[in-house]
């Protein structure tokens, strides 16, 4: 991919993320704020492709630590999201 | 003269990473409705384990004195490696899961702040593995000379990417770190404020402009740690001039902050999972600091600049003579008992004091007498956007009783009871009307229409994180109830009873 494409890429994400994130409602903003976080470990891929590298071995090393906090973020944020989205409920109508 | 051809990715790989971006833009969807919510959710990691298997499936490591012929045929893993990647994946989510499981939703906020440090970390790491192995990320070109060893040559658009990377990743460590131990009170609150602090600031952060623009004619080590090294430091500058109060727009800048860390890295490594994550997030926050400011009627750059709360207002010694009406559990039993409708508008307070379980026993209380019961809810109440909601959803408050501020602002004047459980700054009238008040021009929760405010509150002595007097505790439909929040409401419960 050259550098346009991936600008442009980039470009028409800021927009979708802005429409979405207007939409998102403001009581779900503290779920909102620790699912961006677990998504925003995908750097975890970088850090994969480092640690899967050979020829460095301090880029490897890098990379690894690099693997394991991402990994505590990602299985962290969205087990997190994942316990206060289940804590959202609707009024039990049974009174009427 | 021979050059290896960069980023070349067969289609299905960059399919996938596609796929995975959009199921992250599923995720913050989702988010439009507390049912949807979860499925997003859920989508979310899908999108994470198809990233993270395809980059492993394209990455195995390989053993590089394997025989050539076996490479054909993807024979030559380097098991040792795979190993150890996947215990850096199972340390990690471990670690992940069990804070997840055990983290206490009052202590949110410092949850947030510290995995937003660790991806600032990660994109630190990933940037100087890039910069120390370029051609393992395809961004270097090989130039061998006939004579003489062979010259990397990182790719110049790549050096102003990655620079750009690790000083966003390390600026969002650093305020991290700082912002975690403010929440979790290992640090004073207080804004600390250093003398010139804005001329170092500014000097710093056109250092590691300069250094990144000057990295693209000079490779060399020194170039990059300093990025590195400077973009920690103002991290902490940054931070460590802001208040308490202005935690909620502090978190969210950064939770901005490490999605453009993810994007910058994106772009090194045309990645398009990390591009699409990076714009998802870096708007995601962006618009969180941007509700939080709105809230506060506050400029961004006022936030920035820091200090806010820093000077005590002087006239709270005089404030505290001033004559106010105490009450005890019984009254505020008594007329919530006797009212048609009930307004709780909770705040910091109530997180502090863990006092939501107890508060929603008090509303179920209320309910069984035939009293409507309704939660008002400012958005910046708490140390994070949403933090409320969260914690009342913990204690089982069912989220259709929960209201925004303008949606229920015209309803305090035909309520009978606004129960305010440690809010303060929210409701103060001075911003309505006192053009002098630090706050003036902040929209507040209308809670003196209501025919009777109690307040429950800690003492008389403390004033807001703004550092404002309430002269609302003063007026004649005010009454005070000076306890702990917890105790307080567990003390209504039982007069209830």
């Amino acid at each position: 991919m050259d550098f346009i494409s991936i600008l442009s890429i980039f470009v028409l994400a800021c927009f979708v993320g802005y429409y979405v994130v207007w939409s998102v409602t403001p009581a779900l903003h503290t779920p909102l704020m620790s699912v961006t976080n677990a998504i925003s470990s995908v750097i975890v891929v970088g850090a994969l492709i480092a640690a899967a590298a050979g020829g460095s071995p301090s880029s490897k090393w890098l990379g690894l630590v690099a693997v394991a906090l991402a990994s505590v973020n990602i299985f962290g944020g969205f087990a997190v999201t994942q316990r206060m989205l289940s804590m959202y409920k609707k009024r039990e109508r049974k009174d009427g | 003269m021979a050059e290896s051809a960069p980023h070349a990715q067969p289609a299905w790989v960059l399919l996938a990473y596609l796929i995975a971006g959009v199921c992250f833009i599923l995720a913050l969807r989702g988010l439009s409705g507390p049912e949807s919510s979860r499925r997003g959710n859920r989508t979310g990691m899908i999108g994470m384990a198809i990233a993270v298997l395809t980059t492993l499936y394209t990455h195995v490591p390989t053993d590089a004195f394997a025989n050539p012929a076996t490479i054909e045929h993807g024979l030559n893993w380097d098991l040792a490696s795979i190993g150890e990647i996947l215990a850096a994946i199972l340390i990690g989510g471990g670690i992940g899961l069990i804070t997840a499981r055990k983290i206490q939703m009052t202590a949110m906020p410092q949850l947030v702040a510290a995995f937003h440090s660790l991806v600032g970390m990660a994109a630190v790491l990933v940037g100087a593995a890039a910069y120390l192995n370029p051609e393992a990320f395809g961004i270097a070109v090989r130039i061998t000379p006939i004579y003489g060893p062979s010259i990397i040559n990182i790719l110049p658009v790549s050096r102003i990417e990655m620079g750009l990377g690790v000083a966003i990743g390390a600026i969002t460590f650093s305020g991290s770190v700082i912002a975690f131990l403010k929440l979790n009170g290992n640090m004073s609150g207080k804004p600390i404020l250093l003398p010139l602090r804005h001329v170092i600031n500014l000097a710093t952060i056109a250092a590691i402009l300069f250094l990144i623009a000057y990295f693209t004619q000079d490779q060399s080590p020194w170039v990059f740690f300093t990025v590195v090294g400077l973009s920690f430091a103002i991290g902490f500058l940054l931070i460590i001039p802001i208040g308490g109060a202005d935690m909620p727009v502090v978190i969210s800048m950064l939770n901005s902050y490490s999605g453009w860390a993810a994007a910058a890295m994106g772009f090194t490594l045309h990645n398009s999972a990390m591009i699409i994550t990076g714009a998802l997030v870096g708007s995601s926050g962006a618009i969180l600091s941007y509700i939080m400011c709105r809230a506060m009627n506050r400029s961004f750059i006022s936030v920035i600049a820091g200090g806010f709360g820093a000077v005590a207002s002087g006239g709270d010694a005089a404030a505290i003579d001033r004559p106010y009406k105490r009450g005890s559990a019984e009254d505020a039993a008594f007329l919530m008992s006797q009212a048609d409708q009930v307004i709780i508008v909770p705040g910091y307070g109530m997180a502090v004091s863990q006092a939501q379980h107890a508060l929603k026993e008090m509303a179920d209380k209320l309910k069984a007498e035939g009293v409507r019961v309704k939660y008002a809810i400012h958005p910046v109440a708490g140390r994070m956007p949403g933090h409320m909601n969260v914690l009342l959803a913990e204690a089982n408050v069912p989220y259709d009783e929960v209201f925004e501020l303008e949606d229920i602002n015209s309803e305090f004047a035909q309520t009978d009871v606004a129960f305010v459980i440690g809010a303060n700054d929210v409701t103060n009238p001075a911003a309505k009307t006192d053009k002098s008040s630090p706050i003036y021009g902040m929209p507040v929760l209308d809670v003196e229409k209501a025919r009777t405010v109690l307040f429950v509150k800690r003492s008389m002595g403390g004033v807001g994180y703004a550092g404002v007097d309430n002269e609302l505790f003063y007026r004649d439909n005010t009454m005070m109830l000076l306890a702990d929040a917890k105790k307080m409401v567990e003390e209504i419960v039982k007069a209830l009873a």
